[in-house]
């Protein structure tokens, strides 16, 4: 088998993204920026599949933001339909574009979506990737991403040429920016199921929106630990929250053992984060939490225990009981914004 | 309901991070001394909820793993917290092997057991951190699959899967046998009785290698890997930590405030 004309036949990058109230979602923002570099270092075209309702708007969006080809399928977005419905849609589309590599967003659709299509296709898959390169001797797609929840970096590379598919982290890298003048195609795909082969059932989706500001979008995010020692002691954090106008979290310990809900726990399983400011409050600083919120421009850690790690991922650290050090720090903060 | 768990030995990922060592050279990952590999944390809460499926709705408990020291240990511990059967999976020739190879081996094994109604999976293991075994398993059985699952229902002919999202959940229908990978909110994992440890100690683990489950050599092992670690590094430390000293825990937490205010962070 002659290998180039291997290489020659995968060629461009396909993003599978996704909409959000007819607008391109901020993960996929991301993903244009990942996918416009690595198409551009390759020399090929960036494909977006969207799907959703009224999504035209979004299909302009995208090339503003970087995809050359968007192909538009109008249909229910992920919540409202099938895995097996995308797995069939994108193994259609990777049959007819043949693409180097398939770029998904590590959330709940990625995550779900990309395993499932890389099984199908028998094709590498790697997810949670947090870079891509291009290797400058073999063109090879190099894909680091954490293992060992974060104590460590891995480097992949695809063995033979088919498509890969690939995860990205969310909050690596900045969303693409807009360019008005960017020319693009639109292409509508005919929404084709095999529906007899469907064997699972959406019964519902429901949405538990938590009170207050989201935690990707705060400026300020307090989480909350193990140290913490149960619900009681998240007042503390609440106040302190509301003190600096921020959101709560907490790592994966309050959330196990049910001191707090699920959906506020920030780490590898749970919110990635970025703000100005993250404190972390009786948190011992796994690596597993700390990718959540390693993006944070600055950490701030309070720990009684003086080797926790979390002071090593940390600018600025308390070591202390936290309930003594938040009530004067509560108390400070106040009396300063009040002047 | 006759269950089957795939569940993996891996590193206790609780250690330390000081603890953790890399052998960049030969691109490994070397165990940490003294601190026993330990069941795959996410797998020990798939573990969870297959017992509490059997408790309400009877049925057995079968759990799986593919280890090339044939050791039975995580076999034993999920036996001691109270599954039925277990069996290893050991060959040379399953050395090496990728995701796919390891869902190959894994489904061979399931055709064996047969009269399964419910294979689960934690959702990623915690040391390489893919999660993508399950979902090929329920491509290469072709069972229905929902991932992330926090709770099951069992009905008469159907599974009722609730898959936990980022900011709420969904419900799914699958008819069995149906592919589940399990989520973190199952919740803590039940600790082994004493009796359960001492009656696991005397059980024999069986091993099966390559032949037993009819898999083809052709397609474990490394050398069908679909791709390859070019390299493995420590993450670099960026941050320096300023410790707020103060006489009294109050007094470092005033002192807090200020710095906060004069960095310009509020």
């Amino acid at each position: 088998m002659n290998q180039n004309s291997d290489i020659a036949k995968y060629k461009d990058v396909l993003i599978c993204g996704e909409v959000t109230h007819t607008k391109i979602s901020n993960a996929t923002k991301e993903l244009l920026r990942t996918g416009r570099e690595l198409s551009d270092s390759l020399g090929k075209f960036l494909h977006v599949l969207l799907v959703g309702r009224d999504i035209g708007e979004a299909a302009s969006e995208a090339i503003a933001l970087g995809a050359d080809k968007v192909h538009l399928v109008s249909g229910a977005p992920f919540e409202e339909s099938l895995p097996e419905f995308y797995v069939q849609l994108l193994t259609r589309l990777c049959a007819k574009l043949e693409p180097r590599i398939v770029l998904f967003s590590q959330t709940d659709m990625g995550r779900d979506i990309a395993p499932r299509l890389a099984g199908r296709l028998d094709v590498p898959i790697s997810l949670d990737c947090v870079r891509l390169d291009v290797d400058s001797d073999s063109r090879s797609i190099l894909l680091t991403k954490p293992v060992y929840g974060g104590n460590a970096m891995a480097v992949w590379k695809a063995v033979g040429q088919n498509t890969q598919i690939a995860t990205m982290r969310l909050r690596v890298t900045k969303p693409a920016e807009s360019g008005d003048s960017r020319q693009g195609e639109i292409l509508s795909v005919p929404e084709i199921m095999e529906k007899p082969t469907i064997k699972e059932e959406l019964l519902c989706t429901v949405k538990e929106m938590s009170k207050g500001i989201r935690l990707e979008d705060a400026k300020v995010v307090v989480a909350g630990g193990g140290g913490i020692g149960g619900n009681e002691g998240f007042r503390l954090i609440e106040e302190l929250a509301q003190t600096l106008r921020g959101a709560v979290g907490t790592s994966r310990v309050p959330c196990d053992e049910g001191w707090m809900p699920k959906n506020m726990e920030i780490g590898q399983t749970g919110h990635m984060v970025s703000p100005d400011i993250y404190i972390a409050i009786g948190i011992s600083g796994a690596p597993q939490h700390l990718a959540g919120c390693s993006g944070s421009k600055y950490i701030v850690s309070i720990n009684k225990d003086p080797d926790a790690h979390i002071f090593k991922e940390s600018d600025l650290g308390l070591v202390g009981d936290y309930r003594e050090a938040l009530s004067s720090l509560i108390e400070k903060l106040k009396s300063i914004l009040s002047d | 309901m006759n269950i089957v768990i795939c569940i993996k030995k891996i590193p206790d990922p609780e250690i330390p991070p000081a603890k953790f060592k890399l052998d960049t050279e030969s691109m490994q990952v070397l165990p940490p001394e003294g601190i026993p590999s330990v069941i795959n944390p996410y797998d020990e809460q798939a573990v969870e909820l297959a017992l509490r499926i059997k408790e309400k709705n009877g049925g057995k408990v079968t759990v799986l793993t593919i280890d090339e020291e044939a050791s039975p240990a995580i076999v034993k511990h999920a036996l001691s917290m109270g599954a039925d059967e277990g069996y290893v999976l050991a060959d040379a020739a399953f050395l090496g092997s990728d995701s796919f190879s390891i869902a190959y081996i894994l489904a061979q094994a399931i055709k064996k057991i047969g009269d399964v109604d419910l294979v689960l999976c934690g959702r990623q293991a915690a040391d390489w951190d893919e999660g993508v075994v399950g979902s090929i398993l329920a491509e290469k059985l072709k069972y229905p699959l929902v991932t992330l699952a926090g709770s099951i229902e069992i009905s008469e002919e159907t599974l009722k899967v609730r898959r936990v999202l980022l900011d709420g959940y969904q419900e799914f229908a699958v008819p069995k046998p149906a592919v589940v990978t399990v989520s973190n909110e199952v919740g803590k994992p039940r600790l082994p009785s004493g009796w359960g440890i001492i009656s696991a100690s005397r059980r024999e683990v069986p091993v099966w290698d390559a032949s037993a489950i009819d898999a083809d050599p052709a397609l474990t092992g490394g050398c069908v890997a679909r791709k390859e670690l070019v390299k493995i590094y420590a993450p670099e430390r960026e941050r320096q930590c300023d410790i707020v000293e103060g006489e009294t825990t109050e007094e470092a937490g005033e002192k807090l405030a200020e710095k906060l205010l004069k960095f310009g962070l509020i």
